[in-house]
């Protein structure tokens, strides 16, 4: 946003500095204080991210069951074993399905409270604590309502209860994968905890609308509703869209929380690519090898992703 | 929002008063529907097992708060333990997160040093893969420095986050120079210059930056789940795990224990909610 502006500042700002020269000893040398401010972080960023990630590029080429100092060198071997491996292949099109009900319902949802809560001319703060509060909800929690008082199978649980007063028998939810009401249980957990986050995103989208559009459309005879939300609304919201469905999907890419307490490890079902990673990498055979190949398979993966992001959003901040 | 024809103005009039009890109703309808798990954390917490279970359902708990203390005296649950190993993890994160990030992100901004661009594309291409995709690697990299089970284990892999760096930098590109520049003629260096003028006029950006990182310090679950191998080293949210699979811990513990790990949070969020839509609202913060 305000990079440009700061840029085009930044220009004269060394004859500025200049102008305080005489001031300068140790204390005013930028390479020195440079390396002051970022050395402790890049320091640690080197530690904990550069060589963690080279050193899996380099486990995921050798035979390291149960230990992270190999010397057996297998080739691809460890890719080719993750790639033919139908529980990795299933955990992508786990997170495919789930991606499929969970980025547009969570659009359409965080999107239609925006504009309920844009409306509202009294208690619109409430409104908004009211939706934006499950944000500060772990997923572990979440998980245990959801699982335990919500969709429990037997008939105290509360979907089961509301059921029964219509007539419906119980319903196991969870425990049986066909027909998959699994999903309805992940998928409105994972909303109510995502919505108001995103719908914080859409109320400032939808503030920065200049009003002048909707008195012109109004002049021009438009219909307030449909027509002025179709032809200026949505529109007007299309960079806040594309990127919350970018960030949706990249969230629903790491899914591990919701997906551990509610379907657990041992299901044969509803397995997330972190969750197959957790087996291979830290379950009983404690492979560090194939679990390095598929973490870099995945990072890979995600990294088209981000920087097709980074291409639409535009990350350094630069204005288009 | 102001309308400039008489003609606009009747058409909201007209719409006006069915219009907006509709819009409340909608609104109360979806505001209830997101209160109900919060609702039953609170029943159920407070409730009897049979209470919990049984067949009728009742609205309203016998208000059970002996609960609170039969929790915290039950030996094989120690859940006052891993309260207190979150809230260590939590704030030592937060701490250590705005330490080395701030300052990061400082120097990135407002250090003119002719290599500082080099240095701040290295930060964005960890931004190209999260660090929950990297688990493996690093519990590598943790369990050969012997750091499994402990406090360091849990904080120092994920202090250095390139994203909040990231966001510092972007914050610190706007922060006005005026400031710094007076500083620096009262003979501040860059040193000076940060920690009396810049950090304490930032205070409302570290509210939300430090609100984010506590929040998910405290909610995070994979990692501390992988490194706390010993139920000792457990924080609150792998402890809650554990107790969705052990069959021996009761219902109304079990909500209870939730409830506790909810409600600190709920207060934090809301005493600090303004900073923090501002922040989400001008930087996209994921938490």
């Amino acid at each position: 946003m305000s990079t440009t502006t700061t840029r085009g500042v930044a220009q004269p700002a060394p004859a500025k500095a200049s102008s305080a020269r005489p001031r300068r000893g140790l204390r005013g040398n930028p390479t020195l204080n440079f390396w002051l401010f970022t050395g402790p972080f890049l320091i640690g960023l080197v530690i904990f991210v550069f060589v963690p990630i080279g050193w899996s590029a380099w486990l995921s080429f050798f035979d390291a069951r149960y230990t992270v100092t190999p010397s057996h060198f297998v080739g691809f071997d460890n890719y080719k074993q993750i790639l033919t491996n139908s529980n990795f292949s299933g955990s992508l099109v786990t997170f495919t399905v789930f991606a499929a009900f969970i980025v547009p319902t969570t659009w359409a949802l965080s999107l239609g409270l925006a504009l309920l809560v844009h409306r509202l001319r009294f208690m619109r703060a409430f409104f908004r604590s009211v939706f934006f509060l499950p944000t500060a909800v772990s997923y572990v929690a979440a998980a245990l309502i959801w699982k335990m008082s919500i969709f429990n199978g037997v008939r105290f649980g509360l979907a089961n209860t509301v059921m029964s007063w219509f007539g419906v028998d119980n319903t196991t939810w969870i425990s049986n994968p066909t027909p998959p009401w699994y999903w309805l249980v992940i998928v409105t957990l994972r909303l109510w905890i995502q919505a108001g986050f995103y719908m914080i995103l859409f109320l400032a989208a939808l503030q920065n609308i200049p009003p002048e559009l909707y008195e012109a459309a109004a002049i021009d005879g438009a219909k307030p509703g449909w027509q002025t939300f179709r032809y200026i609304t949505l529109p007007q919201l299309r960079a806040t869209s594309t990127a919350v469905i970018l960030l949706l999907l990249i969230a629903a890419y790491q899914a591990f929380d919701e997906f551990f307490n509610i379907i657990g490890t041992k299901a044969t079902w509803a397995q997330t690519p972190l969750m197959e990673l957790y087996k291979t990498a830290l379950g009983t055979d404690q492979d560090y090898g194939a679990g390095s190949a598929g973490a870099v398979i995945l990072s890979l993966l995600i990294c088209i992703v981000t920087l097709a992001q980074g291409k639409i959003m535009g990350f350094g901040g630069g204005e288009k | 929002m102001t309308t400039t024809t008489p003609h606009v103005d009747k058409r909201r009039k007209r719409g006006g008063v069915l219009g907006s009890a509709g819009l409340y109703i909608a609104v109360s309808v979806a505001a209830l529907l997101f209160l109900i798990p919060f609702y039953l954390i609170i029943r159920n917490s407070l409730s009897t097992d049979l209470e919990i279970t049984g067949p009728n359902w009742k609205v309203l708990p016998s208000f059970q708060w002996g609960n609170i203390s039969e929790l915290f005296n039950d030996p094989t649950v120690e859940f006052g333990r891993s309260l207190w190993n979150s809230t260590v993890i939590a704030v030592l994160s937060t701490i250590g997160t705005l330490l080395f990030c701030s300052m990061a992100g400082y120097g990135l901004a407002r250090i003119p040093y002719k290599h500082a661009n080099k240095v701040f594309y290295a930060v964005l291409a960890t931004l190209m893969v999260p660090t929950a995709v990297t688990f493996v690697p690093s519990f590598v990299l943790v369990s050969s420095l012997g750091w499994i089970d402990t406090y360091r284990g849990m904080i120092v892999p994920g202090l250095f986050s390139g994203f909040t760096c990231f966001l510092f930098r972007q914050y610190f590109l706007g922060f006005p120079k005026e400031l710094e520049e007076a500083a620096r003629v009262d003979g501040l260096g860059y040193w000076g210059a940060y920690w009396r003028i810049v950090v304490p006029n930032s205070l409302n950006f570290f509210a939300a930056i430090a609100t984010i990182t506590f929040i998910s310090g405290w909610n995070a679950f994979l990692w501390p789940l992988v490194i706390g191998q010993d139920p000792d080293s457990w924080t609150v949210q792998v402890a809650l795990s554990s107790f969705i699979t052990n069959q021996t811990v009761n219902f109304h513990l079990i909500f209870m224990a939730t409830a506790i790990s909810i409600l600190p949070l709920v207060f934090v969020f809301l005493f600090l909610q303004r900073w923090l839509v501002q922040g989400i609202a001008q930087t996209g913060i994921k938490g």
